[in-house]
């Protein structure tokens, strides 16, 4: 395993979240009525978020990603170790709420987590549950659907939006909370190249604004546009590290079963030297 | 075996609030043995042509030939249009529904009249053909597989009615990387092993540029673009005025064209780093 | 198209009718339900259908609108009407083998299927002209009073709004996998009986798993963004009555009056 390269470097700066030796395991109950251990899902994983960065998080089905993401605001809690969150631990019931407002999340499935069938009930589901008093739930229920670009479809029916659109809408959810960091599953997985690009430009505004962005994803050219690329395989990290030294090691990428971009590919097909990662270097080198 | 979509057309709410043209004068041919990309947007109207090419549509004009048959005139049984032209919907691991995979996979077939001896011999190349381990899966329950390999079991289940010609929405979506070459190498193994014609339906402009023989363009409801990869992929500013992308490779390739005069004109990654070799031994 | 379906559906506006709180809206629609079977003959539903397009004027709701969605209901009426015509003893007006068709049946059928019409459009211009959200923000607060004697007043409004939330959702799944089952051969047009039931195995199954999974994932979304229950929740837009309520409901009972004048209205002509 690689020495993860965050580690070293931002301990002294402010962490957001702090995720330390998390286990998490899926029990089933046997025939016997036992507790017997399935699978562990994510297996003694460290790392730390920093505020206001871009995180992305890649790997094949079920090598976890999606299950730590959901530890990372208490919706799983850890089997062993612990998430401390701005200083609170997700096993603290008590603050599990709180917790929750500042860590924000986005579904895969934009159908399935839209609660109103107007868009702007959506929308102010998150604060009413908070206890955000009237007039400041219309405030940011406004400018979150602004800040989407959906404030002209708020009267609109859920189900009369497209794909993209619905994500759209469930991105302002959880903004509409304020939170501090949103967690973004597998935000695209189920979208068109239009709407794929749409809500990557929002996670990108959304992160200029300072807002800790951590999208986990199957598209690599999405992950290449984050500061930092965690790679899990298997329940573990398999490498955290920059897009850039991420995407120009082949042997990295082939081991976590990942795609090549094709920049890389077509570098090592033509026989072209290690050292081009863009395509100004491959022009530079052909010239 | 052969394709021919005759000015097909296709309205929603005819006459009602909210009226759309999902196809308007449609037309266009496929060969024996090719595969076919289908690109455009979502509600371009490209799954509206789909449902039509195994009559689970009817168009309000135009006509749908397979194999020298019109499968519109309303003379030939909807069974049969079905046998022969197998579609497979996006995700269509969430169409499964029996105790076993085995049992899943025979449901199309079964439905077809094949029985005894011959139906399990179809189920077990079924299965074999998408890359699945017969023994292994055939007991198992089809919601105890893993993502990819419920999809796999799913497209089964259609390959199973040994179709002439196999439609694809999407075969790849929400999986990840390694799934995603799966599939792609068993819809050429399908290809190969059955003979077919093959419509896939894809958002990825590299795959579309690898996999097929010809391409169409479907856009607000009308085919805009038709022809080989090469030509199709050529008409960059057409293609960019309706919000569709090149391959990647291709943008990569149009700069080192730019740049440094590479002249090629290649789709995948495998015929760029032939002329950048090819380049590199003429000009140095 | 499933999404052609307006019943349940809400229609934008600011008219006077929309802007009425949702439960005033909800007593009136009830209150005009039940008053649609005091009413017994013509006169009665003359007024009954004349104050329903009052109020569909008010609302600026267009007519083609609200009938779109009486057409799904139309078989309803159809049928209704065929057997009150038949099945009513009173003076023969026509007699062919066995069937007969009376006066009073006529009459009855007739009164039948207005009272059917007059009940569609009435509760749907509830639906129509309030948010869902409000609609079972009024539905919580009627029942408030209840939840002293165990009422889950705030987890069947949560359900309601979840359900005419889903309803287009689980409309198009359905859509869905039942095209997908046909492409794999299913027949669902011919067959006996036992048959075509068994034929919807490989859809119910699909359609089970699928609201399954959609719950699972709508839970944890739920809990993403902090629900814990009615405790502690705030409200966007708290409903509060207004004068025009007030109005509203100085309308209601006049009419009420009306109504039951009308009963007598009757033996005047």
């Amino acid at each position: 395993m690689r020495q993860s390269f965050s580690q070293v470097r931002y301990t002294e700066i402010s962490n957001f979240i702090e995720v330390k030796n998390l286990i998490i395991d899926y029990t089933r109950v046997d025939d016997e009525g036992r507790t017997v251990l399935a699978t562990r899902a994510v297996n003694d994983v460290s790392f730390t978020v920093e505020k206001g960065s871009f995180i992305s998080v890649v790997g094949m089905n079920g090598s976890g990603k999606s299950t730590m993401a959901k530890a990372l605001n208490g919706l799983l809690l850890p089997s062993k170790g612990e998430v401390i969150v701005d200083g609170m631990s997700t096993a603290d019931e008590d603050r599990i709420w709180e917790i929750r407002s500042r860590v924000g999340m986005v579904f895969q499935n934009p159908d399935n987590q839209i609660v109103s069938s107007i868009v702007e009930d959506d929308v102010a589901f998150g604060p009413e549950n908070i206890g955000v008093p009237s007039e400041e739930i219309r405030k940011r229920v406004d400018s979150a659907l602004r800040k989407v670009d959906m404030y002209d479809c708020k009267d609109k029916g859920a189900h009369m939006l497209s794909g993209g659109q619905k994500q759209r809408i469930a991105i302002a959810g959880a903004i509409a909370m304020r939170p501090q960091c949103i967690v973004f599953d597998e935000p695209t997985a189920m979208l068109d190249p239009r709407g794929r690009k749409q809500v990557m430009e929002i996670i990108h505004e959304l992160n200029e604004d300072g807002i800790t962005c951590i999208l986990i994803t199957h598209f690599m050219e999405e992950a290449a546009q984050a500061d930092r690329v965690i790679v899990m395989k298997e329940g573990q990290i398999y490498s955290d590290t920059t897009p850039e030294e991420l995407f120009s090691d082949r042997k990295l990428i082939e081991g976590a079963g990942l795609e090549m971009p094709p920049l890389i590919d077509l570098r090592d097909r033509a026989g072209l030297p290690e050292s081009i990662t863009t395509i100004e270097d491959m022009i530079c080198q052909l010239k | 075996m052969s394709i021919e979509v005759k000015n097909l057309r296709y309205v929603y709410n005819q006459g009602m609030p909210g009226e759309t043209v999902a196809l308007d004068d449609v037309s266009f041919g496929i060969c024996d043995g090719q595969i076919c990309g289908v690109i455009g947007h979502t509600g371009s109207g490209k799954s509206t042509l789909l449902q039509h090419l195994n009559g689970l549509l009817k168009p309000m004009d135009g006509e749908v030939w397979v194999d020298g048959q019109c499968i519109t005139d309303g003379s030939i049984r909807l069974v049969e249009v079905r046998r022969k032209v197998g579609l497979v919907f996006q995700y269509p691991e969430y169409q499964l529904f029996e105790e076993t995979v085995a049992k899943d996979v025979a449901f199309g077939p079964k439905n077809l009249g094949i029985e005894g001896d011959e139906l399990d011999e179809t189920v077990r190349k079924a299965i074999e053909l998408v890359g699945l381990d017969y023994e292994k899966v055939k007991d198992a329950s089809p919601f105890e597989l893993s993502g990819g390999m419920k999809r796999r079991a799913a497209i089964a289940g259609v390959i199973a009615m040994k179709p002439s010609v196999l439609i694809l929405d999407e075969p790849t979506a929400g999986l990840d990387p390694k799934s995603h070459r799966e599939i792609l190498a068993m819809i050429r193994r399908i290809h190969e092993e059955l003979g077919c014609i093959i419509i896939f339906v894809s958002h990825n402009m590299g795959d579309i540029a690898s996999m097929c023989d010809k391409v169409l363009v479907i856009n607000k409801g009308k085919l805009a673009l038709e022809g080989t990869p090469h030509e199709v992929y050529s008409q960059e500013e057409k293609l960019e005025a309706m919000g569709l992308d090149v391959p990647p490779v291709r943008e990569i390739v149009d700069r080192l064209n730019e740049e440094i005069n590479l002249g090629s004109d290649a789709l995948t990654v495998e015929d760029a780093a032939e002329d950048i070799k090819t380049w590199l031994e003429t000009s140095h | 198209m499933v999404r052609d379906i307006t019943l349940g559906q809400y229609y934008p506006g600011k008219s006077a009718v929309h802007r009425l709180d949702s439960r005033t809206k909800i007593i009136g629609a009830l209150a005009y339900i039940v008053e649609l079977f005091v009413v017994n003959n013509f006169w009665g539903f003359l007024i009954a259908a004349a104050a329903l397009f009052a109020v569909i004027a008010v609302s600026k709701v267009p007519l083609k609108f609200i009938f779109k969605g009486l057409t799904a209901v139309f078989l309803i009426i159809a049928f209704t009407f065929i057997i009150n015509v038949f099945l009513v003893d009173g003076r023969v007006l026509w007699h062919w083998w066995i069937f007969t068709i009376t006066y009073e049946g006529l009459q009855r059928a007739f009164f039948m299927a207005v009272r059917l019409v007059l009940l569609i459009i009435g509760s749907s211009m509830l639906t129509l002209t309030t948010k869902p959200i409000e609609l079972t923000d009024g539905l919580e607060k009627l029942l408030k009073p209840f939840s002293k004697i165990g009422v889950p007043s705030h987890e069947i409004a949560l359900m309601m709004t979840i359900a005419l939330r889903f309803i287009p959702t689980l409309m198009e799944e359905t859509d869905k996998i039942i095209k997908a089952q046909e492409a794999r051969g299913t027949d669902f047009e011919s067959g006996n009986l036992i048959q075509r039931a068994k034929s919807l195995i490989p859809i119910l199954i699909p359609l089970f798993i699928s609201s399954f999974r959609i719950a699972q994932e709508l839970a944890l979304a739920m809990e993403a963004r902090c629900y814990h229950g009615g405790e502690g929740r705030t409200r966007m837009n708290e409903i509060h009555f207004h004068r025009g309520d007030a109005w509203a409901g100085v309308l209601m009972v006049l009419f009420l009056a009306v109504i039951i004048a009308s009963r007598y209205l009757g033996a005047l002509f």
